[in-house]
């Protein structure tokens, strides 16, 4: 390739630095992991692979690692076709579940690993790798085993060792699952910073809507092996195109009106004498600022309705009243099945 | 009697009681035994309990007493060299290149098959295939290998040496495979992601991950080999000797005294050797 041709990719700075998945399809024997997924994922962006255990996303995130094989299609990265690539080959890397640090390697020497694999000599690489580690504010713990740090700190170091590959695709593989709920939200909020000063893009693989919306630029949904729906965060929440959407989202109901199945946020449904839909309440939840009001209308529907704390105890109801359930037309939502 | 089996300290020293005993009276009673009788005299016609040095001063004052345990470290090297190239690779084989574990199950269970019959059986089996005209000399005599018998396959260093990694070479197998089957296989994708090729995904991640499983091997191969008698007497032919066989000579002079002063030293000389290996690997992680 000609040092021209570099240039000129160089100044396309949008589409050189694209991750794209074509028809990207995983076959164990004859059950399929993922089937003929296409997705774009837009450069230098946080991206949540979203979806329960089993529905395909882990395997989509080893794919395109290349820790799994592709059975069908392609993985393009900067317009270049990386599907058979070696990992270490295609400008992306991985940071593992249980973050798979080196228990006999220092710190350092788990960082600088990478640099050791391509030869740098052992001055260079630990500089490097040091350098790494001040970014991750880990400096004071060069010298210890893995096994001397706490959770948070693993996955920082974790986190340097894939960083200081200079990828252009952060691979991560549900990060947070193994650390403790409070830390988990001061971590999500170390990465989210961290991917905006690097400024290359982030793939995350949860199975939790939460950190999904607290992260991410774009949610993947996926489930059975294809993408539900994919968009940006509030899109993706406010306007649930399934009803597995919606509901693994959360906070949402899903109505079946003579029109069509809807999905409707659970504080978008209000409560009154007479409304679009007649209800048993069935229970009623006290959650601070919110009350959850739990009722069940025709066809046996379980619909919830979350009311402001002031707004219900206004005019307060218990288990057995019959209420109106009411909403704005422009708040349904149409599912697509 | 109640508030006594509440007393916790008095609980876990009466769980700890029969093994104790078990131990106490069939492994430091007779160490302390052999230790006793080392001291003691012997003539041609009596052994007579005292406390005399000219059993060690006799041990440590011939030449052959050197010589022997020079070939008893011999033979002990060399096997511990063969035992644990073959018995890594066997095991390397098992754990990361067979996938299902079905398969890792019963190609494990084959290598153990050999141990079903004794050791002198299968040590005496070699005889027939490395003698003189034997099933190995045929062969290369017949492919034009070699115009006359090698003499050196049978009686000989070589022997010896070819039996003991036969014997124990399982004893290298599956503690290095036990390690290796505990390594967590997201580390070798990270050292692939890290563009580690093959060979030094071997050098820097697996080799130094089970280095508690070769140590334990090690421990095995080395007090096997450096106490054995009967493999060396076999397959030597009787013209090698090493420590055990020096024993055994003694106690078949029924000269017990000498043969427990040697076994002593013997001792000696075996944990000291493991000392020196369990200064460079931990293996607590393995027990």
């Amino acid at each position: 390739m000609g040092s021209g041709q570099v240039n000129e990719r160089d100044t396309m700075t949008d589409i050189s630095k694209d991750l794209e998945l074509v028809g990207v399809t995983k076959r164990y024997g004859k059950t399929v992991a993922v089937d003929a997924i296409n997705h774009h994922f837009r450069p230098a962006s946080y991206t949540c692979l979203l979806g329960p255990s089993g529905c395909g996303k882990s395997s989509t995130l080893r794919m395109i690692a290349g820790h799994e094989s592709v059975s069908d299609g392609s993985i393009l990265l900067g317009g270049r076709d990386i599907s058979h690539l070696p990992p270490a080959k295609r400008g992306t890397a991985m940071m593992f579940q249980s973050y798979a640090l080196f228990p006999h390697l220092t710190v350092l020497d788990n960082v600088a690993f990478s640099q050791k694999m391509k030869g740098v000599d052992a001055a260079t690489r630990r500089k490097a790798a040091a350098e790494m580690l001040e970014l991750v504010d880990l400096s004071k713990l060069a010298d210890r085993l893995p096994d001397q740090l706490s959770g948070g700190q693993q996955q920082r170091v974790a986190l340097a060792r894939a960083l200081i590959t200079r990828p252009q695709v952060l691979l991560l593989d549900e990060p947070l699952s193994a650390l403790d709920p409070f830390l988990r939200i001061r971590m999500r909020t170390e990465l989210r910073k961290l991917q905006q000063e690097l400024g290359i893009s982030f793939l995350h693989v949860t199975h939790g809507q939460d950190e999904a919306l607290a992260l991410a630029d774009e949610i993947v949904v996926m489930n059975n092996a294809v993408i539900e729906q994919a968009g940006p965060a509030r899109d993706v929440f406010n306007a649930p195109k399934t009803e597995f959407v919606a509901r693994f989202m959360g906070g949402h109901n899903v109505i079946a009106l003579p029109e069509g199945h809807f999905a409707i946020r659970t504080d978008a449904v209000g409560l009154a004498d007479q409304g679009q839909l007649e209800a048993a309440v069935t229970a009623v939840e006290y959650q601070g600022t919110h009350v959850s009001v739990t009722t069940r209308a025709i066809g046996d529907q379980e619909i919830t309705a979350v009311i402001k704390d002031a707004e219900f105890f206004e005019n307060p109801k218990a288990p057995g009243d019959t209420v109106g359930l009411t909403w704005a037309q422009d708040s349904l939502h149409r599912l697509i099945n | 009697m109640e508030n006594l089996l509440r007393n916790k300290a008095l609980s876990g020293w009466l769980l700890a009681t029969p093994l104790t005993l078990v131990l106490a009276f069939f492994l430091v009673l007779p160490i302390i035994l052999i230790v006793v009788v080392s001291f003691w005299q012997a003539t041609e016609f009596s052994i007579i309990p005292a406390f005399t040095w000219e059993n060690y001063e006799f041990l440590f004052g011939s030449p052959v007493t050197y010589k022997v345990f020079l070939n008893t470290f011999k033979y002990a090297a060399i096997t511990w060299a063969m035992t644990l190239l073959i018995g890594f690779t066997v095991a390397y084989f098992l754990a990361f290149h067979v996938r299902t574990q079905t398969w890792q199950i019963a190609l494990f269970l084959l290598c153990t098959i050999p141990f079903w019959t004794s050791n002198i059986i299968r040590m005496i089996s070699w005889i027939p295939f490395l003698g003189r005209n034997g099933i190995a000399n045929s062969a290369l005599l017949s492919w034009g290998v070699i115009d006359e018998p090698l003499e050196w396959l049978l009686f000989s260093d070589f022997a010896v040496v070819l039996a003991f990694v036969h014997l124990y070479t399982l004893f290298m197998v599956v503690p290095i495979f036990n390690t290796m089957m505990r390594i967590d296989r997201s580390l070798i994708e990270a050292a692939r992601d890290a563009g580690a090729n093959g060979a030094q995904i071997l050098w820097n991640v697996i080799i130094p991950l089970t280095k508690p499983g070769m140590m334990i091997g090690t421990i095995f191969v080395v007090a096997l080999v450096m106490g054995d008698f009967i493999t060396v007497r076999f397959m030597s032919g009787s013209q090698s000797a090493n420590v055990g066989r020096l024993i055994s000579n003694d106690i078949a002079l029924l000269n017990y005294p000498s043969a427990a002063a040697t076994a002593v030293v013997l001792l000696l000389t075996v944990l000291l050797t493991i000392g020196i290996l369990l200064r460079f690997v931990d293996i607590r992680k393995e027990l």
